[in-house]
């Protein structure tokens, strides 16, 4: 533009600039009212539904920790439980069953699950009737009430064909079970997001199927399969339903075995101390609450760091 | 020539596990030919490209001269990224794709039942469109070719050598540990290029290996595929005619037909088909008057 400007000759074209210029100015503000409260309402609510997510988590686990505090000490993890003697009473035994089954969950989820997943991405034919009805059967799987898995595990695994007998083992294959849809659901989202570009480079350099799944679809698939398995060793560690049909008794005090003889977990004892008339055995399941979460926590950092660490941007 | 028997060579040193008739074939062919003129690597007799029930090329029947690039152009849709993916066997990744004719590779039909596809794409590697690198480091991205493929020797070499050829060595070798991801399109097109020939092919392919990169990039890819064509046959896609102009040897045009499946119209030396066209087609595609 030129360095002077322009200045109206007449009256006329000022007034005509400035009309021009204030409807330009008019139309560039904030259009509608309406849109700037419903943007406003709708930030309100979401960070309301945020706010009721988080305060239910804090207020679980404070109340958890101040009813249980007193008792948080060594005791808890070091000795057995007791029925008549709440100050020496503990969770080693139900720890124990705990971690007991919750591993053998793990060992047997994550191969079974992950396994499943990958046949059903890269090797199965999607136009088969029976490739969709088993899709379909897994996700229908995911939302069955816990304790029907209990009853499965009563009718096979305890007694039928696995004949195991009430042992942690039972246990351990019961809740897999449960777990492994949410797992295989979570796996094959995880793989179907690895970008056909990758496979079909590694194609391309002479890779067969298996070493492109292997080495290429699966490392990068991690991310997202760890979060599947972080969501079933959270939810096997908290079932107490389907565990008490499978015989996860309310009481044991000697050290479980996998393969034989009683075994308990934590929920289950959690249940126990938290059902009996003295105060001092509520502070007890309180402080077992709390062991309980902090166990939970333990793993799912564990899981998160090992997610992290193979984690991809695209 | 001698190059090429030595790139041969190499293919033939890393242990396979496998023992397919392919291999044999090309062995026996290499060392019984003798040397001198261009010879031919791939022959098409009447092939034709479906997918289902749509044909998407038909009746193609060409040459494909070795240590040579052989541009594919011809407008959008007239199935040149098809034809290109039947040389080594990637239409088989897609259910229903099949071919009809053959396709001969140093005699051999790659179609033929106890043909391994994967043998064949250790011979006949790939370069696509859009860079696609591994997320891995660079080095990993080289070497994951041979390693799949049971090489034995020396990777460190390998990957220099590799990078070296693909005019990438300079710029990554002091972060050949950082993600291939990291870096700009141009060298991410290279370190494909660069993985591709870490398997020592015989023939690389490159579908419209500088569509999506900017010029200075495309100009580079340029001058590294004529430096590539001492030691590899090149078969380039290209949408870009000036492209195919500038660095190919032999030019193959494609247009569709009303049925709209893609035919050849004319193929020949590069400088005949840009200044004086047979076909009436050829010249219009060529001088801008459609495509």
């Amino acid at each position: 533009m030129a360095s002077n400007p322009i200045t109206p000759a007449t009256g006329r074209a000022s007034l005509a600039i400035s009309g021009a210029r204030a409807v330009t100015a008019r139309s560039l503000e904030a259009s509608d009212r309406g849109d700037q409260i419903r943007g406003a309402v709708f930030l309100a609510l979401l960070l309301l539904g945020i706010g009721v997510a988080l305060l239910s988590l804090a207020a679980i686990i404070i109340w958890a920790l101040i009813e249980g505090l007193p008792r948080v000490d060594p005791r808890l993890v070091t000795n057995a439980p007791s029925t008549v003697q709440p100050g020496e009473a503990g969770f080693r035994t139900a720890l124990l069953g705990s971690l007991m089954v919750v591993g053998g969950v793990i060992g047997l989820v994550v191969p079974i699950g992950v396994g499943a997943a990958v046949y059903l991405e890269e090797y199965a034919d999607r136009e088969r009737w029976w490739n969709r009805l088993i899709e379909l059967n897994i996700q229908n799987l995911a939302g069955v009430p816990s304790i029907v898995f209990g009853i499965l595990g009563l009718a096979f695994i305890v007694r039928g064909p696995l004949s195991l007998g009430f042992v942690a083992a039972a246990g351990s294959l019961t809740l897999t079970l449960l777990v492994l849809p949410t797992v295989i659901i979570a796996a094959r989202e995880a793989i179907r997001a690895v970008p056909p570009s990758i496979r079909e480079g590694s194609l391309a350099l002479g890779a067969t199927r298996w070493q492109t799944v292997r080495r290429q679809v699966l490392p990068a698939a991690l991310p997202g399969v760890m979060t599947g398995i972080i969501l079933a060793i959270a939810r096997a560690t908290g079932e107490a339903a389907p565990l008490l049909l499978v015989g996860a008794v309310t009481f044991v005090t000697y050290n479980p075995s996998f393969l034989e003889g009683a075994y308990s977990t934590l929920p289950v004892q959690i249940f126990n101390y938290s059902s009996r008339p003295q105060a001092e055995f509520r502070v007890l399941a309180m402080a077992g609450v709390i062991l309980m979460l902090g166990l939970v926590l333990a793993m799912n950092s564990f899981a998160v760091w090992l997610r992290n660490r193979f984690e991809q941007s695209w | 020539m001698i190059d090429t028997k030595r790139e041969l060579e190499n293919v033939d040193d890393q242990p396979g596990t496998r023992d397919v008739p392919l291999r044999l074939m090309t062995q026996t062919e290499m060392t019984a030919s003798a040397p001198a003129e261009r010879e031919v690597v791939f022959e098409l007799e009447g092939v034709s490209c479906y997918y289902g029930s749509f044909r998407a090329v038909k009746d193609i029947t060409l040459d494909i001269q070795s240590h040579a690039i052989t541009a594919i152009i011809g407008p959008s849709g007239t199935g040149k990224s098809t034809l290109l993916r039947a040389f080594n066997r990637m239409n088989d990744l897609i259910p229903s794709a099949h071919i009809e004719g053959q396709i001969r590779y140093h005699g051999v039909d790659l179609y033929a039942p106890k043909v391994d596809a994967v043998e064949v794409r250790r011979r006949i590697g790939m370069v696509f469109q859009k860079p696609n690198p591994f997320p891995k480091s660079i080095y990993e991205n080289v070497a994951f070719g041979p390693k799949v493929g049971g090489y034995k020797g020396s990777m460190d070499e390998l990957v220099e050598q590799s990078l070296r050829r693909a005019a990438l060595w300079d710029e990554v070798k002091d972060k050949l540990k950082t993600s291939g991801l990291a870096l700009s399109g141009g060298q991410q097109q290279r370190l494909c290029i660069a993985r591709a020939i870490a398997v020592s092919p015989d023939v690389i392919l490159m579908d419209e290996p500088c569509s999506a990169l900017d010029p200075v990039a495309t100009l580079r890819i340029e001058e590294l595929m004529i430096e590539l064509k001492q030691n590899y046959t090149i078969v380039i896609v290209t949408h870009n005619m000036q492209q195919a102009a500038r660095v190919s040897d032999e030019t193959v045009f494609l247009t569709m037909d009303e049925d709209r499946a893609g035919y050849l119209v004319e193929r020949g030396l590069t400088p005949q088909i840009f200044t004086n066209p047979q076909n009436r087609l050829t010249e219009d595609y060529v001088s801008g008057r459609f495509g």
